[in-house]
């Protein structure tokens, strides 16, 4: 009772704020509704006995991707009322293909209809764990993969958004390393009286 | 009604992709609410994959779910750098702007 109770809690909150999520205004309050949404999949995830995926969803996505976000559209100064033009133009063509998925998508669930309600309870060891197990025998190789595309998105990330400026004065160490004596240093016989003047 | 099964999972997961398609298409010119609605499609996924897992007591499906997150984290990061330097260059970032390379 009161795990149905908290799942349409979760599920409620989840839907609106993936709505608002496409239809407010301000952007900032788009990312917003998002991040609350994740809060609410995580919800559902530990309802469906899957810790390790909700608290993943709440650290990376809550603290990573959605900051990055939020950070993204406080740093660009755009006007947003432009881009919301055509709101309406689109609308129904939206609203023509959205429902049209949203009738397959619920055809197709109760269709086929998983009538399964209990989630089999497993004795071995807590979630965590277990997908440690697997995680690393089963799947290591893409667990590998999974590392080397999050290290080419850094990578890539970094030179995207990497500019050279101009004045300023920077250290170039092939350059410094690569002089020779000869370039540097002038053994020069002055004078008395006279000095360097050219 | 009361009793959670399969298929209240798979209900959510169908809205949210529904609100993710239906955002891509009201929101054609605002890239950063078409990424957003992209990490929304991607959530929806996570969550069938995730349900169905969970209720075949399989888990393989949160691995994959795992493994979706993290390639929607390196899209988002590269997607959002991408947003940057285009902005840094044109000054805009709506989509019809989006047309250098058209023949």
């Amino acid at each position: 009772m009161i795990e149905s109770l908290f799942f349409y809690l979760f599920a409620t909150v989840t839907c609106l704020s993936g709505l608002m999520v496409i239809s407010s205004k301000n952007p900032v309050h788009s990312v917003l509704f998002l991040i609350l949404a994740f809060f609410n999949a995580a919800g559902l995830f530990v309802m469906l006995g899957a810790e390790f995926l909700a608290m993943l969803l709440v650290v990376v996505y809550v603290g990573a991707v959605a900051v990055l976000f939020l950070f993204v559209v406080m740093m660009l100064d755009i006007n947003f009322a432009e881009l919301r033009e055509g709101f309406q133009r689109y609308m129904p063509l939206g609203l023509g293909v959205g429902g049209l998925l949203l009738a397959e998508l619920f055809l197709t669930v109760f269709a086929g209809t998983s009538a399964i309600t209990s989630i089999p309870q497993s004795d071995g060891p807590h979630n965590t764990a277990a997908i440690g197990l697997v995680l690393y025998t089963d799947y290591v190789y893409l667990f590998q993969l999974a590392g080397m595309i999050l290290l080419v998105a850094m990578i890539g990330a970094i030179t995207l958004t990497l500019r050279k400026r101009e004045g300023v004065r920077r250290q170039v160490i092939t350059e410094q390393n690569s002089r020779t004596r000869a370039q540097s240093v002038e053994v020069v016989s002055v004078e008395t009286g006279k000095g360097m003047g050219k | 009604m009361l009793e959670i099964s399969l298929a209240h999972y798979l209900s959510v997961a169908a809205i949210l992709f529904t609100f993710g398609v239906f955002g891509i298409f009201i929101n054609r010119k605002n890239v950063i609410t078409i990424l957003m609605s992209i990490e929304l499609l991607l959530l929806s996924v996570n969550i069938n994959l995730v349900a169905f897992s969970a209720y075949a007591g399989d888990l393989t499906g949160q691995i994959f779910s795992l493994f979706i997150l993290t390639v929607a984290a390196a899209e988002a990061a590269i997607g959002l750098a991408i947003l940057v330097i285009f902005f840094r260059n044109r000054g805009s970032i709506a989509v019809e702007d989006i047309n250098v390379m058209k023949g």
